[in-house]
């Protein structure tokens, strides 16, 4: 009864009828011939109902008033589209790296005509969920069944249960890949929902390099609710960015999860501008001797938006490394969140764990919460947080406008310099451009283009 | 070029200049002393038009027009260059991208062909080796862990590359060892010309050695109270402050 009673305490849940509206939802999703796939969606939207969308009274959440959402109606994804918008896509997000794959996902959907799927290198297998569940269900049966059951994730378990389409990456043995993941909202009728399932299986010594982007035709409303769950054998490296333009009407809530073997490598970095209100959520479990992660982001928000970032990270092995680095540039009225904690093990003696947050004020009404946290359970380990919210430097601005430039431009000059100094994190070269872009697009449709 | 009439400036409510007149002609060059706390960098200040300073009375008009009225940056575009005591450091802007978007700001305001990349390269080229500016420094974010000196030359440079009409260079000489004193006063003396002016903000008589005025004038309790040749500096080196200003509290030898 105690277990039973922490479940469902009072205002810790939220109702969602759109979750209770699974039954009658399920018959849109693919797979529905796959018995066993049937069985785990029911596991998952029992495991929702048994949770519930998160209310503010929950810990991890207590930034974010997920109550709108709840309320709202979502239709199912529209799966087909007009050539019209199909090559208003191609025009307007090109491909950028030749030489690397890309696959394009049109409201949560793989678009096989958009996508470029030349024939992969040796030992590297990429191929769409719904592919999946069509031609290879054994596979897919079986990387589900690897990944982390998201405990007490309810969005995850909605994801679970939904989950229509995605993208597996499997990595034999010192393969490598470079793949870029296109996911695009496309207006529709009624609001929809995407709940794309993203899993990357990284053999031993493999390499990847996944760069996506998130972004929309229109200013629509919708849902994209992301789950991606990652494995890295020992010694695999991994360079994982994500940009993040969706529609500023849009939601989005995404969960991330690695588990790193030993000596492992996981570099993740997130560039948030879009969306009424997004998620990040990162867990990564250091699993193994030596493996290390680098979890680094930059949100730039303005009017009412707001980003709530949620890393953990957990040392259960010694000698493992971990980086969480957060900036974000806040006007308007956006409320920017960083919540990150990092566990320690009693095992995982030298542990070495940084946590730094820093946000820029451009405006009285913004809001910053802030809340590193460390649970040290070793005694031999080096880690440290910080974290600071200031202003622009009225110095620094009247010294540009002395020279000349512009007050907007110097505060713009400015901002790109906060921004573009944490980029140098990202050491994947395509990836920092297309991050660096999104920066400037920011300032740019602000009105504050800066210098070069 | 510039009328400065009875001007009188507060900051923070406390009145700092009380009545100050002066008159500058293009192509000279006007020294201005005085002892700590006179007002010196309150007159550079309210010229480059920082906030926080604010004109009671009096009216400072440039080529012409209300310079008072002029936003920082349009004051920088008609010509108004501030070589700052102390030049700010910026860390995350590029030198070379603060340079060029600040030349190519005022060349822009001028009607002149904003520089490219290649021909901006070329220009700096020339300024800074007059300058002993590495080029190194150049690529460094702006003026974060240079020395005093580095920071100082570097004010110059923005000035020899914007070349402004009317330049106002508020104790450039502080924090000076001689040599740097010397390239820094050469390439002040290189931008001297028939059509541009320089107000020289100094306590010490030293750097007129190396930048020889037109007019020197002495700058107390908010007022010009003496103005004369490069003599008078001399003077003032001699005497002190409170020789040619009786009264003055906490004067001092300018030497």
């Amino acid at each position: 009864m105690a277990a039973l009673s922490a479940i469902t305490r009072p205002g810790r849940s939220i109702a969602m009828p759109y979750a209770a509206n699974f039954e009658a939802l399920r018959a849109h999703l693919p797979g529905a011939d796959l018995p066993w796939l049937a069985a785990e969606r029911g596991k998952a939207i029992a495991r929702f109902a048994e949770l519930g969308l998160p209310s503010q009274k929950v810990e991890e959440w207590k930034y974010s008033n997920l109550s709108r959402l709840a309320k709202m109606e979502f239709a199912p994804s529209e799966q087909n589209v007009s050539p019209n918008v199909r090559s208003e896509i191609a025009a307007r997000f090109a491909r950028e790296n030749a030489q690397t794959h890309r696959l394009v996902f049109i409201n949560g959907h793989l678009d096989s005509t958009l996508s470029d799927r030349a024939d992969p290198a040796d030992g590297v297998r990429v191929l769409g969920v719904a592919e999946a569940m069509a031609e290879d269900a054994e596979l897919l049966k079986r990387h589900l069944a690897a990944a982390p059951p998201f405990n007490g994730n309810a969005l995850a378990a909605l994801n679970s249960a939904f989950m229509a389409d995605g993208c597996m990456v499997i990595l034999q043995p010192d393969a490598e890949i470079a793949l870029d993941l296109l996911f695009v909202a496309a207006p529709g009728t009624g609001i929809p929902a995407y709940h794309p399932r993203l899993v990357i299986a990284a053999g031993a010594n493999s390499r990847a390099v996944i760069r996506e982007r998130h972004v929309a035709l229109g200013e629509s409303e919708y849902w994209s609710n992301p789950v991606t769950a990652i494995g890295l054998e020992s010694g695999a490296h991994m360079r994982h960015y994500k940009l993040q333009e969706e529609s500023p009407n849009a939601w989005q809530t995404a969960l991330i999860t690695a588990r790193l073997a030993a000596r492992a490598v996981y570099e993740n970095f997130i560039v948030s501008t879009g969306g009424r209100y997004a998620r990040n959520e990162i867990e990564v479990a250091l699993n193994d001797a030596g493996a290390s992660c680098t979890l680094g982001g930059s949100f730039m928000l303005a009017d009412v938006q707001q980003v709530d970032n949620r890393l953990r990270v957990d040392h259960a092995a010694p000698e493992c490394t971990s980086r969480q680095i957060y900036k974000g540039v806040l006007d308007g009225r956006a409320h920017g969140v960083f919540q990150a904690k990092t566990i320690v093990r009693r095992d995982a003696q030298k542990s070495d764990g940084h946590q730094l947050s820093r946000a820029l004020m451009l405006s009285p009404g913004a809001v910053m919460d802030t809340k590193p946290e460390l649970e040290i359970y070793a005694d031999d380990v080096k880690c440290s947080h910080g974290a600071t919210v200031g202003e622009l430097d009225d110095e620094q601005i009247f010294y540009l406008r002395a020279r000349g430039i512009g007050e907007a431009a110097a505060r713009g000059l400015l901002i790109a310099a906060f921004m573009n100094e944490h980029l140098d994190m990202v050491s994947d070269t395509p990836a920092r451009k297309m991050l660096g872009a999104a920066v400037t697009r920011w300032l740019a449709s602000r009105g504050l283009e800066g210098g070069e | 070029m510039l009328e400065v009439e009875g001007l009188c400036v507060s900051v923070a409510g406390k009145e700092i200049l009380k009545g100050l007149d002066l008159s500058v002609e293009a192509g000279t060059v006007h020294a201005i002393m005085g002892p700590n706390g006179s007002g010196k960098s309150t007159l550079a200040y309210v010229l480059a038009g920082r906030d926080g300073y604010d004109v009671t009375a009096g009216s400072v008009t440039y080529r012409g027009q209300d310079l008072l009225a002029l936003k920082p940056e349009m004051r920088a575009r008609e010509g108004v260059f501030l070589a700052f005591q102390y030049p700010v450091e910026i860390p995350g802007v590029g030198s070379a991208t603060f340079l060029k978007t600040a030349v190519n700001a005022v060349r822009k305001h001028r009607g002149e062909k904003e520089y490219d990349a290649m021909e901006f390269l070329k220009v700096v080229r020339e300024k800074r080796e007059a300058l002993n500016i590495s080029k190194e420094m150049i690529r460094r974010p702006l003026n974060v862990g240079f020395s005093g000196g580095e920071k100082k030359r570097n004010e110059v440079l923005q000035m020899a590359l914007i070349e402004p009409t009317l330049a106002i260079l508020d104790e450039t000489d502080s924090g000076l060892d001689i040599d740097a004193l010397k390239i820094v006063a050469d390439g002040v003396n290189a931008l001297r010309a028939p059509e541009r002016a320089m107000i020289i903000i100094t306590h010490y008589q030293r750097l007129l050695d190396y930048i020889v005025p037109d007019h020197v004038h002495v700058l107390a309790q908010g007022r010009i109270v003496r103005s004369g040749g490069k003599e008078l500096a001399l003077e003032l080196e001699e005497n002190g402050y409170g020789g040619i200003v009786p009264g003055v509290p906490g004067a001092e030898a300018a030497a």
